[in-house]
């Protein structure tokens, strides 16, 4: 999965079976992360990267990656911050020390929710079963990140390669978000 | 399903990624100490509910998070413009004519 953004960091997790192992379309829980939601003001972000080791970025939608860190766009005051488990702490204190005295909120979401990757040439039309977002390469390229629903349960899709998809849902949900696209596949093999 | 723009995300999404907050541009009394029951019973409870072009508050709930203002036709259901929390009230009259209303 090299090719893929976020490669060194987005993987899957090797002690689970696929959930999906079609020709056209796969689905593979992704292994742990550091998962940090941060709020901060404008005259904090550029200190606020250096410290993570990756720039915030600021244009609606989308993300940066550097080595074994990504940072994804939220909203105009807000990022998820993506780094390995073992990095939790260095990342965690490497920007609060940085951050003392200017207003910010850092806090540690990091089991709140589970990956999988959905990976294939169908992959974009399977997430279509529940979205409503235009997934073509023009409008949603390889980088875009967005909150969304997935039928009735919201999500977080990033897309890290031209096939390839990282969803994002909090624990107690995933098992419906990922039931739901293994269910919506069978058309596939029907078809 | 409508379509509402994003002010924030500068895009357009499913209306149920969005909810709507109700009328925009209700100022809570500056000085509370010296606001009457009336003062707040006028904020709190009274709304203009026009039928026609109003200005409300909407939250993209299920995407930014973020309160933004869109004016709508509350009979067409057509929405007229979008613009950010805390940026003036545009004017709704010259926005119902460009609109043929
Ligand atoms: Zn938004």
């Amino acid at each position: 999965m090299s090719d893929l953004l976020a490669g060194d960091l987005i993987t899957p997790d090797a002690g689970a079976a696929p959930l999906l192992g079609l020709a056209s379309v796969s689905i593979l829980k992704a292994a742990p992360l550091t998962r940090l939601s941060l709020r901060a003001r404008a005259p904090s972000l550029k200190t606020a990267g250096l410290a993570f080791g990756s720039s915030l970025p600021t244009r609606p939608l989308t993300s940066t990656t550097a080595d074994r860190r990504a940072a994804l766009w939220m909203g105009p005051d807000e990022w998820t911050l993506l780094a390995p488990v073992e990095d939790l702490r260095a990342v965690f204190d490497g920007i609060e020390g940085k951050l003392a005295g200017e207003p910010h909120a850092l806090v540690d979401v990091s089991d709140r929710s589970e990956a999988i990757i959905v990976s294939g040439e169908k992959a974009s039309w399977l997430l279509n079963t529940g979205i409503f977002v235009d997934f073509s390469l023009e409008s949603f390229p390889v980088g875009t990140v967005t909150r969304t629903l997935f039928h009735k349960t919201p999500v977080m899709v990033w897309r890290i390669g031209p096939d390839t998809f990282v969803v994002e849902a909090w624990g107690s949900f995933m098992d419906y978000v990922s039931g739901l696209l293994v269910q919506c596949a069978q058309e596939l093999q029907a078809a | 399903m409508l379509l509402i723009y994003c002010p924030y995300c500068e895009i357009e999404r499913a209306e149920t990624e969005f909810h709507c907050g109700g009328e925009a541009h209700i100022a809570r009394p500056s000085d509370p100490e010296k606001a009457t029951d009336d003062d707040w019973v006028e904020f709190l409870y009274m709304r203009s509910n026009t039928k026609g072009i109003a200005a409300e508050r909407w939250r993209h709930i299920h995407g930014c998070g973020r309160f933004f203002n869109a004016v709508r036709d509350t009979v067409s259901d057509k929405f007229l413009t979008f613009y950010k929390a805390g940026d003036p009230r545009p004017d709704l009259e010259a926005l119902a004519r460009e609109a043929g209303k």
